[in-house]
């Protein structure tokens, strides 16, 4: 079989990073437009990242949406990572089929029945809607994807690691804090930021859970778009595609890095 | 066979000759069950101050559960384990005076060594001056004294079983505890280890407990050895008697090379034990004093290196002596192994020293030969 570039090869690239980022190129592209309208461009400006300076409704649902997924991330990292330890660690205890498989069902309930469910519950238990119903909310809907992430850290964690901790005096507390957690930090914090992120995009749950005084970035910009889509939508949305292609590129410059002192710090260890 | 480590000092140490010392570690009756397996099974053992211990076995035998009661990470499901006659039950490992050095080493990979050795330390709550201080000893008595700031996979395989080594004795245990401690090293190395082990038990005068399935490793490092077969002790001996004198089959074939002719016991007229081998078509005379009667079944084991061979028949063929055909020659430098076919078709091993450096051998591929032994050379076992 050849290697290399061929024009079928070529073809196959263009057209699949085409369909993931050509409709993303335009958003960007259209948030510099002069234009009111959107689909008409009339000449570069950054005028509307200008107005959303000014546009104190846009910068309050962006603080608020911030603040849920830093809290609620913050909440559901503790809670998933203690289920994550309940599910490896404790063996077969009675239940743990039932245990298991609920702590997943977030995973492929729809968002609409958590939604719905939820509200019923905060209304059943006469819960003012707002802030906290959310962040109870995204809590729920992001704890079980940080179980699964440091699941699959803890079940490759050499256990000998703890025994040995403990053979040496450390109490079991002191050995979670000291040894385990450290060890398992890189899952944690890889839940922590899945967690943040789908905290940060959630239009369904946000929508049934929240109340007046809460709106969210992803509600306030599909309201906005009921009404006709201005270039300041693709502002703000640029904008958030900036900050999440920098986590990215640092997350992943940092990995390397890592990765080329951990080779050359085995090539020391080799040369004795 | 590697060398026994019988130095002048240990000649005189046998404390498990005598019936007033007291055991310092004492496994009574201890019985530990995983649902319908039982991993230790009714198990009693004792172990004296001081002593360099090896637990013996394939893999599943229960050396390793008997070990991790011991430091606390298993318990008995019935039976006791006494450790300097205090009854260990229900004491969890971080308070137990006993060290263990792990298999897979389990070095703290976030921390540097120093740290790693200074670790059970500061559990103590010792004052820092004093950490300081014992943690540059183990280094020194490890020689790893310029690594102290290197991380674990910052170094070779044995720099991290000598941290390894050197952060379970830091804390002076009672005992220590060495799961398969050399399992990962090459031949030369483990060699090494092995003695340097032997000369830091002695210095230290601490207890070693030792948990190994190579057989080479116990007899060089231990005083005493327990063979171990299905959660039960075959034999509990040193490396010489449990050599030259197994108690059955199975440690008999555990333990190095071993020839097993299967026959019946009959009338000795010198006294001693008379075997006839009908399979492989030679009768055994020992001097030994066997527990069985004429028509019994029992098994006559010789090693390889007791067994002479010749291309010349001896003067009395009809007693320890028997006819066969060289089919293989397995040469390793120093001896050279001869795999001899019988008459019957089985095959015996004899070793011969290759005391010259000429290469063409006198006996050689497809000749007949006679295979003799002495007296004491071999042992009648009845199991």
């Amino acid at each position: 079989m050849r290697r290399g570039l061929t024009w079928f090869n070529a073809t196959s690239v263009a057209l699949g990073f085409a369909f993931l980022y050509l409709p993303i190129l335009l958003l960007v592209v259209y948030s510099f437009n002069e234009s009111k309208l959107v689909t008409v461009w009339t000449g570069f400006s950054f005028r509307w990242y200008g107005a959303l300076l000014n546009d104190k409704a846009m910068l309050d649902a962006a603080w608020v949406t911030l603040r849920v997924a830093f809290l609620s991330a913050t909440i559901a990292t503790v809670l998933g990572t203690l289920g994550a330890l309940a599910l490896v660690r404790f063996g077969r205890f009675l239940g743990r089929t039932v245990f298991s498989g609920m702590i997943y069902a977030p995973l492929v309930m729809p968002d609409v029945i958590t939604g719905l469910s939820l509200l019923l519950l905060f209304v059943s238990l006469d819960l003012d809607r707002g802030f906290w119903t959310l962040i109870l909310a995204h809590v729920t809907l992001t704890m079980c994807f940080v179980a699964v992430v440091v699941q699959s850290r803890l079940v490759t964690f050499d256990r000998s690691l703890e025994e040995a901790a403990l053979d040496l005096g450390a109490t079991p507390t002191k050995t979670f804090f000291v040894i385990t957690l450290p060890l398992i930090m890189p899952g944690v914090v890889a839940g922590w930021m899945l967690a943040f992120t789908l905290s940060l995009d959630d239009l369904v749950i946000a929508s049934f859970t929240t109340g007046p005084g809460a709106t969210t970035l992803p509600m306030k910009i599909f309201s906005q778009v009921k009404f006709g889509v201005t270039p300041e939508v693709n502002a703000i949305s640029t904008i958030l595609i900036l900050v999440v292609a920098t986590g990215v590129i640092v997350a992943s410059l940092i990995t390397k890095r890592r990765e080329v002192e951990r080779q050359k710090a085995e090539r020391l260890a080799l040369q004795g | 066979m590697a060398g026994m480590a019988i130095g002048p000092i240990r000649r005189s140490f046998a404390p498990w000759n005598d019936p007033s010392a007291k055991a310092f570690i004492e496994f009574r009756n201890v019985t530990r069950s995983f649902g319908d397996f039982t991993a230790v099974d009714n198990l009693s053992l004792k172990i004296y101050e001081r002593e360099f211990f090896a637990l013996l076995g394939p893999s599943g035998c229960g050396k390793t559960t008997l070990m991790r009661m011991l430091a606390g990470f298993d318990a008995p499901t019935s039976g006791e384990v006494l450790l300097d006659g205090q009854n260990l039950a229900g004491i969890p490992p971080y308070k137990r005076p006993t060290n263990m050095m792990f298999q897979s080493y389990a070095l703290f990979p976030h921390m540097t060594v120093w740290d790693n050795i200074a670790f059970g330390l500061k559990q103590d709550g010792m004052p820092k001056a004093d950490i300081a201080k014992r943690v540059e000893e183990m280094l020194h008595l490890v020689k790893l004294e310029t690594f102290a700031k290197r991380k674990p996979h910052q170094l070779s395989g044995g720099q991290r079983q000598r941290v390894a080594l050197a952060r379970s004795l830091a804390k002076k245990p009672k005992v220590l505890l060495l799961d398969e401690p050399l399992g990962a090293l090459d031949k030369k190395l483990r060699e090494e280890t092995q003695f340097e082990l032997i000369d830091l038990q002695q210095r230290l005068g601490m207890t070693f407990l030792i948990v190994t399935h190579d057989q080479e490793e116990a007899m060089t490092v231990a005083d005493r050895i327990a063979v171990m077969n299905h959660g039960k002790i075959v034999q509990v001996a040193t490396p010489a008697e449990i050599y030259e004198q197994p108690n059955s089959r199975y440690v008999a074939d555990f333990i190095g090379e071993i020839n097993v002719l299967e026959g019946r016991v009959s009338a000795s007229p010198s006294g001693g034990a008379r075997l006839e081998c009908v399979a492989a078509g030679a009768t055994v005379e020992t001097r030994q004093q066997v527990d069985a009667k004429p028509g019994d079944q029992a098994w006559f084991a010789i090693r390889p290196e007791k067994v002479r061979i010749s291309r010349d028949a001896p003067a009395d063929p009809s007693v320890n002596a028997v006819p066969g055909e060289v089919w293989d020659i397995g040469y390793l430098g120093d001896v050279s192994i001869y795999h001899v076919r019988l008459a019957s078709g089985a095959t015996m091993k004899a070793t011969i020293t290759n005391t010259t450096r000429l290469v063409e051998r006198p006996i050689s591929w497809e000749d007949k030969v006679w295979m003799t032994w002495s007296v004491d050379g071999g042992i009648v076992l009845t199991k």
